[in-house]
This record gives structure tokens, sequence and C-alpha cells, in this order.
């Protein structure tokens, strides 16, 4: 099933939650909607399930226009962070409610509920739990069975809310492999919210990144990381430094150092700003080699096999942020108040009125 | 090992606290509950249960559990209602219906009796519509029942509402996304999480009802055998130098009174231990 979101506003009184928003979500894939809190994202996904009303613009299913059917009409089955789990009732209860709830020309019989249910907590790994209670379940488990539960009614799209916001650091890795898989099976058109790019670029076969109500780029994991539409999907994806950069004919200087800018092929030296991750800056211990910033060292921090750098240019007061394996490190022999010259590999230049994200 | 236990305690002053709980359920409770069952052990078995079985009395029980029993359970309706209408909706003037909730409390109850007598006589504002339609409720087993349902109002609203305020509104999305109606959300899953609480409130304005005195007296007329309540007979029965019989009436009070609370008690634990 196809969602198609035309044109969709919806305000808060003053805060604009979604700005014009039109969207489109192919049959089949798992997209996640990225972007820091306030950015409109759950907004949009309740919008789609019917728990809110657009203020204007349709929302379509296949085609068929659903903004005003109601969300119990609508067939999505619907995640919460928080689990959402009817906690008087023993899982099986839980994952059986929306089959049990159907009117009785339609409801199945016990015995096809019975075997539904068991199904689908085999699916989620969890046919041991049936007769628990939610709260004897962790938070982990208690997800799963949210999962299962929404699954039950056959739903036409899988919405999840920060289905993995209250798990901790491992749960929530293992869970979002596990979804990845489980999508790969059942294949039902699927959207999740998440403010975790990690998240979004490691399960999604697609990513939609908001800010502001307003979609910023909507492209595969590869090309939102690899190819940010503009600063503030560069900012929102991985660690990022912003160069004040000298735009001139289809190159950007900073310093010493050029960077291609062939998206600028007619501008004479326009000031701009070149923005290069963490890891694409090269950290040397000697200035032998050409094109490279003399830079201090005022931070050493190792976060495992990684290491973090702050170096601190003359070409600005807010340091420069890089990262390079710890072995790596180690072999150049650098430490902290040390000199180090640093050359960026790759960036992405913009101009000013596009810089301000 | 008590002694170990105590003192890996994290906080401290157990002791303390304990011991003046006791205290204090002793001074304020204990003391003179017991006093008055031990005071009902000095009568004979034969003038006990003359006192208790007489047909006068035996009709005031079945007013006052029969009563208090009705008032508890219009309570538990439309208590719950108001609780509902509180919680979910805003309309003006709604700070002042949640303060009005209280004044049952605040109210001597004698005053609330005789305002309700005044409304409800056959001439009063409200009694001579119901008049018109052949009903009397001064002076009748009915009036006992609107007194009861006056002063137990504020339990259930006061119980049912912070359950229904800590309600998630997920439950609710939950229900509805997965094809539930409104009336099948209520009664699925919005009248579930505030069944304990109804229970609670229902045990406590039914309590309240079976010890209420000072509004009852005034719009029941007091007729033997026919509006007459148990706390009224035992304080008529006190007035006659009679405090035997008034024990012997006040301890199957407290039996009944103290059962049905255990009962209600013991179902709220089975529910809450079922739901964690």
């Amino acid at each position: 099933m196809s969602i198609e979101i035309d044109r969709v506003n919806k305000r808060f009184r003053d805060f604009v939650a979604v700005d014009d928003a039109s969207l489109t979500f192919r049959e089949g894939e798992l997209t996640a909607l990225l972007g820091p809190s306030g950015s409109g994202k759950t907004t949009l996904l309740r919008i789609i399930a019917g728990l809110e009303q657009p203020d204007s613009g349709r929302i379509r299913f296949h085609g068929e226009d659903t903004t005003d059917l109601h969300v119990s009409k609508r067939g999505v089955g619907f995640v919460f962070q928080h689990y959402a789990l009817f906690k008087h009732m023993s899982v099986f209860d839980n994952v059986a409610f929306g089959l049990t709830v159907r009117p009785r020309s339609t409801r199945p019989t016990k015995r096809e509920i019975r075997d539904k249910v068991m199904r689908l907590l085999e699916l989620v790994q969890l046919d041991w739990t049936a007769h628990r209670y939610p709260h004897q379940l962790s938070g982990g488990q208690r997800q799963r069975i949210a999962l299962a539960r929404a699954l039950a009614v056959e739903p036409k799209v899988l919405l999840l809310d920060e289905p993995f916001g209250a798990l901790d650091a491992k749960v929530r890795a293992e869970l979002r492999r596990w979804l990845r898989r489980l999508h790969d099976e059942i294949h039902v058109t699927s959207i999740f919210v998440t403010h975790d790019q990690e998240e979004a670029l490691e399960v999604s076969d697609r990513v939609i990144v908001m800010n502001q109500g307003r979609v910023e780029q909507d492209g595969s994991p590869e090309e939102v990381y690899d190819a940010p539409a503009n600063p503030f999907v560069y900012r929102f994806l991985g660690n990022v430094n912003r160069f004040d950069a000298h735009i001139h004919e289809g190159s950007a200087r900073i310093g010493e150092v050029t960077l291609p800018a062939p998206q600028y092929p007619h501008h004479r030296h326009a000031s701009g700003h070149a923005f290069v991750r963490a890891h694409d800056i090269d950290v040397l211990a000697t200035a032998d080699q050409p094109d490279t910033l003399a830079a201090r060292i005022s931070l050493v921090s190792v976060v495992g096999p990684t290491v973090r750098l702050e170096l601190v240019t003359d070409q600005g007061d807010t340091p420069i942020h890089a990262e390079m394996a710890k072995h790596r490190f180690n072999a150049l022999g650098l430490e902290q108040g040390g000199q180090a010259w640093l050359r960026p590999r790759q960036g992405r230049v913009f101009l000013p009125e596009e810089a301000t994200g | 090992m008590s002694i170990t236990l105590a003192r890996r305690r994290v906080i401290p002053g157990f002791g303390l606290t304990m011991g003046f709980t006791l205290l204090y359920m002793g001074l304020i409770f204990l003391v003179p509950v017991g006093a008055f069952l031990l005071y009902t052990t000095t009568m004979s078995w034969e003038t006990f249960w003359h006192a208790i079985t007489q047909r006068q009395v035996v009709a005031s029980y079945k007013l006052s559990f029969g009563a208090s029993l009705v008032g508890a359970t219009i309570n538990l309706v439309f208590g719950a209602l108001l609780a509902w209408v509180l919680v979910r909706y805003r309309f003006p003037g709604k700070r002042l219906v949640d303060a009005l909730v209280d004044l049952p409390f605040a109210l001597p109850t004698a005053v609330a009796g005789i305002a309700l007598v005044t409304l409800y006589a056959s001439t009063g504002w409200v009694g001579r519509y119901f008049e018109l339609f052949g009903l009397r409720v001064a002076y009748t087993q009915l009036g006992v029942v609107v007194a009861l349902t006056y002063i137990g109002l504020p339990f259930v609203v006061r119980t049912v509402q912070p359950v229904l305020e800590d309600l998630e509104a997920e439950w609710e999305e939950a229900s509805a996304s997965l094809g539930a109606d409104r009336f099948t959300t209520i009664r699925r899953v919005i009248f579930p999480a505030l069944f304990p609480a109804l229970l609670t409130g229902f045990a406590l304005a039914f309590a309240r009802a079976l010890g209420e005195y000072g509004s009852v007296v005034f719009i029941s007329g007091n007729l033997p055998f026919r509006t007459e309540i148990t706390p009224l007979l035992i304080v008529a029965k006190a007035e006659q130098y009679d405090y035997h019989g008034a024990a012997a009436i006040g301890t199957v009070m407290l039996v009944v009174a103290f059962a049905m609370l255990l009962v209600i008690n013991g179902l709220q634990w089975w529910t809450s231990r079922r739901h964690g």
C-alpha cells in the first residue's frame, strides 16, 4: 500500500508542526522520518495514522483519499514509543485485542484467534510470554508485543513512533536489526519516526529528513549521508565542521587547502562555507605535505577504537573536530597540546544564503 | 536476623515511625473500639441476641444497609460520570464545580438534612413536583436514599479523578487504531483501568452512608419499622440508658461493615495483583 501526502499543514496554536509537506511512501518500503525534536515528524506520522487531523492537505492510501477516515477504519498498525500495552490484560489478550473487538459478523472464531495470536507471538519470538502481564516483561519485550498486537489486524501500513526511544543502547541496536529482518519477511509498508541518525541510516530503505515542519531531504540512506541537500542535513547526520571558504570558478579555498566546488563554476571571489565531516579530515604529524592547515591539538579523547581530536587553527575560533583509528593515532605519535597539520579529504561547499540551516 | 535486617534498611526511622503509628492507631482507634467490644461481652448471649433481633431493629438493618447500598450505587454511576466530565472537558465554571464536590464533606450534616427536608417536603421547591407524580420523598425510605446519596457524593469522584487524570491517552489511541469503536474502548480499556478506584470509591461511600446520622434523621421522619435507620436506634437506646442494647446493635454494624470492607479490599488486592 503506497501512501501519498499532499501539501499537508498542521499548526498547534502558534507552533507550525507540519509546513506544507508533500511526500510519497512507496509500497513495501521501510522509511525513516528523521529529525530533531519539534521537527514535526511525529505529528506527520500521527496525521497519516488518523490520530491527528491536518489543517489542510490530503492523505491518500493507494490513491484512495483517507483524510477524513477515522483511525479505527484506516487499517493502520501503530506502535507507540512507550508501548501503550493494556496493563490489565495478559500478553495474549493484548495481541488478540484487535481481533476480539471486531463485530461478531467479521470476528474470527476463538480457535482462529488463538492460532493467529500464537503465530504472531512466535514471529516476535515471545510465545512463552502469552500468559504473562506486560509489567512482567522488559522494555524490549514489551515493544515486540506491541508490534505483534499492531500486526494482528493485518494493517496495510505499519507506523512506528520512536519505537526504540525508551530502550537502552544495546537493546535498541538489537531490536532495530530485528525490525529490519522482520520487515524483509512481511514486507508491509512501514514508516518509523526517529531522532537517531544511526538508526535511520542502518534500518531503512529510505530516509526523510525533517526540520521545523519541512521536508529537508528525501532519499536513500547513502544519498542523504553522502550528498546532503543542505547544511542542516549535513549537520544533523554526523559530526561535521564548518570552514569559511573562498569560492572562485568551481573551487573553494580554505587557507592553503583547495576543495572542488563544481556547482559554482561562475562564482568569482565569493565567500561561502565548506562542510567537512570529522572522519574526512586527515591529521598529519609533519608539515611535509602540500595543502594543509596548521593546528594545535587542544583535546584528545579516546572512545573505544576511535580517537576524537579537537584542534584549533588560526582560521577561526571554533575548534575543528577530527576522528581517526586509535592505532593510527598511536603510530603518528600525536599528543594533546602538540602541533598537527590538517587536510580535509572531501567536503561540500555552500553559499552563505544556503548555509543558514 | 531481624536486627541485621533492620540495620540494613536504607530509609532510617523505621522503629520510630512504626512505633508512633501503632501508638496513634491504638489511642485513636483500637482503644475505643476495643472498649466498646469489651463492653458488649459483658452481656449474656440471650440478652445480646434479643437486643439485635427485635423486629424494629431488624427492619432498621434492612433500611440502613439497603439504602446505603442504593446510595453508594447511585454515587458510583454519577460520581464516575462527574469525574469524567471534570477530567476530560474544559468548560466555564469547571473549578467551581470541582470545589463544590467536596461540600458534603464540609457542610454540617444537620444543615444538609434540614435543607433536604425543606426542599423535598411535599410543599417544598422540589418536593411539590414529585408530589404531582404521586412520589413522596420526605419522611419515606426514598428520602433516606436521597440523604445518603448526598453525603456519599465526593468519594467516588475523588477516588476516580486522579486515576482518570493519569490514564494514558495512548491507550485509547492504541485501542482505536486496532479498530475498536468508542464504546468498546470504554468497556474494554478505560473501565478495567478505573475498576479498582471505582471499587474504593464505592466502598468509602457505602461505609460513610452506613454510619450517617445527622442528615438522615431530619428527612426520614423516623417512623418505626419504616424509616428508622440503625444509627438512630443506637442513639435512641443510649438516650434511654439502654447502653447494652446500643452496644449490641453497634457490634452488629461494626462486624458487618468490617466484613464488607474486607471483601472489597480483597477484591482490590486481587485485581491489582493481576495488573501489577
